[in-house]
């Protein structure tokens, strides 16, 4: 069963279409950007995977094709052996059953009139699961959030909870439906450090127990480590990195990754304030550059780089890269 | 000293009652050093140091102690004193510049907003001025033309902090300067502010949340928690020798990427207490897995080092408190309420 691969996502690409302005019209081009171009991989049941990335990355738009919630414009999702884009209205139904997201505030997520208990029922009432079942099963995704001793709670209404306990709820809420899937994005950017490890073992917990898979969205390769096995970096709009999250974090093979492993803030005075290995931002995704897109901001890059796009190829078992100056490490 | 604060205490008037929001702290800003405030979300932080500009909602109001900054008591100064020093001696960074920055303006037109009237420049000097900051922060200078719209989050950033430096102020207090930003552009954002920071010689009280931050830029950090200073001290020492159980509990929150995959990491679990009527003793005794029957009493300000301070009753024990706070399960199941 632990096997089993639950999602497969192949090619999948996103591109969206851009306000015209007046000389797009009359040259009657529509401008487009690939927020997700192109990207592979497959989740197998329990398993999760980390999400890492700048803002603009791309990131959250694939959480949300992954959702279904905003359609691709190439490739294709399998979710349990179904083709997410030929559901029907059952199929699509029980998929929103199993599967679920964690969203980024908490402070905006639940609905300001309903109460705790309202916000926890809702889903239930949604999927049309059979009224006898509600009230276990929203005990028992209380229990899981660690929020059973705060039955108190359920009465009360989002503003009258703190940061955390608001997660919780929003964590319990996506859990209520007993998913097999649930999508995480940036669950814990907007709280306090304090807070954050709480919500972090919770995570761990329901990864280790439920037997859910998760797809993990952060910018910060530490949150990442901490909660999932694999990990991918992504770089406008594609994938330039895959593997064991110990591997990665350890010996990130990408330039880019490179980057991200060395600008996680670590609470030590003892550390490099060296200048990260890369220039500048990232570069507008309407234009990207030529040939590999890190290829402007990469300490490595040469002519080369910048005429060919380098594939995503595995350069040991289990751990894919994309750039032409990784060497093979089988 | 450029900046003293004693004793400072600030209330809010509410229906209930007046809340004890920063009760009684005291902290110095050496000239040209960064002192880091860090603490959880409603612990005072961002009370304490907007009063610093004396920019305070309608119902906060001074309940007592100074703020000494150039040998002048900011609390005592008539509104247009007041006014002469904003902007020009104390600049300010609002938390989320997203906010920060007009939107129907040009970044430009605001930065030159601010250096004619409130730096008496000429319009042509004030534009160069401009530019010339734009340079600075590491921002182009044809973006002056733009919108704040058009600027990513991280462009924003840069522009609040030219804007603050516009008519170099002595101090800058920057209330959560990268908290929105992803880990490279918080990275870099914070390399172009500590290299303005060393070569103007600023004084910058920072405030943030993450201690990381306060690790990577600042000489000196507070650390407070429900209205108070309960530990404060040189970065240094204050991060290796944590000396207080909820600077302890701090550091055992953070997740680290170098640290052992199994390593369970410890949340303070609880939340901070209502400042309407503070608790009796130690504010953090609720949720301190060390507290003892001493918590009870009001703790008094010990030195644990040089210039290093806390407020814990057991703050001659924290060598041992630090080693068994390593345990996870020393922090599960303390809050009872």
């Amino acid at each position: 069963m632990r096997d089993e691969i639950l999602l497969d996502v192949d090619n999948l690409s996103k591109s969206f279409t851009l306000t015209r302005s007046l000389g797009d019209v009359l040259r009657s081009r529509t401008p487009k950007v690939d927020a997700v171009s192109d990207i592979s991989f497959t989740l197998k049941r329990g398993e999760t995977i980390g999400i890492v990335g700048e803002s603009g990355c791309g990131k959250t738009t694939l959480g949300r094709m992954l959702l279904k919630l905003i359609e691709p414009t190439g490739g294709k999702i399998t979710f349990a052996g179904q083709d997410l884009s030929a559901l029907s209205h059952e199929e699509e139904l029980a998929f929103r059953r199993r599967a679920q997201l964690v969203f980024q505030n908490p402070f905006d997520a639940l609905n300001p009139h309903f109460t705790i208990r309202r916000s926890l029922y809702e889903p239930l009432f949604n999927t049309r699961v059979p009224e006898d079942k509600h009230d276990r099963m929203v005990a028992e995704a209380l229990v899981r959030v660690q929020l059973d001793g705060m039955m108190h709670l359920l009465d009360s209404y989002p503003h009258q909870l703190s940061g955390g306990q608001l997660q919780r709820v929003v964590l319990a809420r996506a859990l209520v439906l007993q998913p097999d899937f649930i999508v995480a994005d940036e669950p814990v950017s907007m709280l306090d450090v304090s807070v954050r490890a709480g919500i972090l073992n919770v995570l761990r917990e329901v990864r280790d127990t439920m037997g859910l898979a998760a797809v993990f969205i952060s910018h910060d390769l530490a949150l990442v480590r901490y909660v999932c096995e694999r990990t991918i970096t992504m770089y406008l709009g594609s994938v330039v990195e895959d593997g064991p999250t110990k591997d990665v974090v350890t010996n990130p093979l990408h330039p880019y990754t490179r980057a991200l492993v060395q600008a996680v803030p670590v609470p030590s005075v003892d550390q490099s304030h060296e200048p990260l290995p890369l220039t500048g931002g990232l570069p507008d995704a309407r234009n990207p550059p030529p040939g590999c897109r890190f290829s402007d901001r990469c300490p490595l890059a040469d002519d080369g780089c910048r005429l060919g796009r380098p594939a995503l190829r595995e350069v040991a078992p289990g751990r894919r890269v994309a750039c032409f100056k990784v060497p093979s490490l089988a | 000293m450029l900046l003293s604060v004693k004793d400072l205490k600030i209330h809010y008037k509410t229906r209930k009652g007046p809340v004890h929001a920063v009760d009684g702290i005291s902290f110095d800003v050496p000239e040209g050093k960064v002192v880091g405030v860090v603490g959880e979300s409603g612990c005072g932080k961002t009370t304490a140091v907007r009063s610093l500009l004396r920019v305070m909602p309608s119902v906060a109001a001074f309940a007592g102690g100074e703020a000494v900054f150039d040998g002048r008591d900011i609390l005592k100064l008539s509104e247009r004193e007041m006014n002469d020093l904003r902007w020009r001696d104390i600049a300010y960074i609002p938390q989320s510049a997203m906010n920060a920055l007009d939107p129907v303006w040009r970044v430009g037109d605001q930065i030159v907003e601010v250096l004619v009237k409130r730096g008496g420049m000429k319009k042509a000097e004030a534009k160069k001025r401009a530019e010339e900051l734009f340079a600075m922060v590491g921002l182009e200078m044809k973006r002056l033309r733009d919108y704040p719209h058009q600027f990513s989050g991280g462009m924003r950033q840069r522009a609040s902090i030219a804007l603050s430096l516009a008519l170099n102020p002595r101090l800058v207090i920057a209330d959560e300067p990268v908290t929105a930003l992803d880990v490279i552009i918080q990275r870099q954002v914070l390399d172009t502010f500590s290299r303005l920071q060393r070569e103007f010689g600023l004084s910058v009280v920072l405030v943030t949340h993450d201690i990381s931050v306060v690790a990577y830029v600042c000489d000196y950090v507070v650390v407070m928690y429900a209205g108070k200073v309960v530990e404060k001290g040189p970065v240094r020492d204050v991060l290796t020798k944590p000396s207080h159980a909820y600077t302890i509990g701090l550091y055992n929150a953070f997740p680290e990427l170098s640290a052992d995959e199994e390593r369970e990491l410890s949340p303070i679990e609880g939340g901070p207490p209502l400042l309407f009527h503070p608790p009796e003793g130690c504010r953090f005794r609720a949720r301190c897995p060390f507290a003892t029957e001493i918590c009870k009493q009001e703790p008094v300000e010990v030195q644990v080092g040089p210039e290093h301070y806390s407020l814990c009753h057991r703050a001659h024990e924290t060598a041992e408190l630090r080693e068994q706070a390593k345990d996870p399960a020393v922090w599960r199941g303390v809050v009872t309420a």
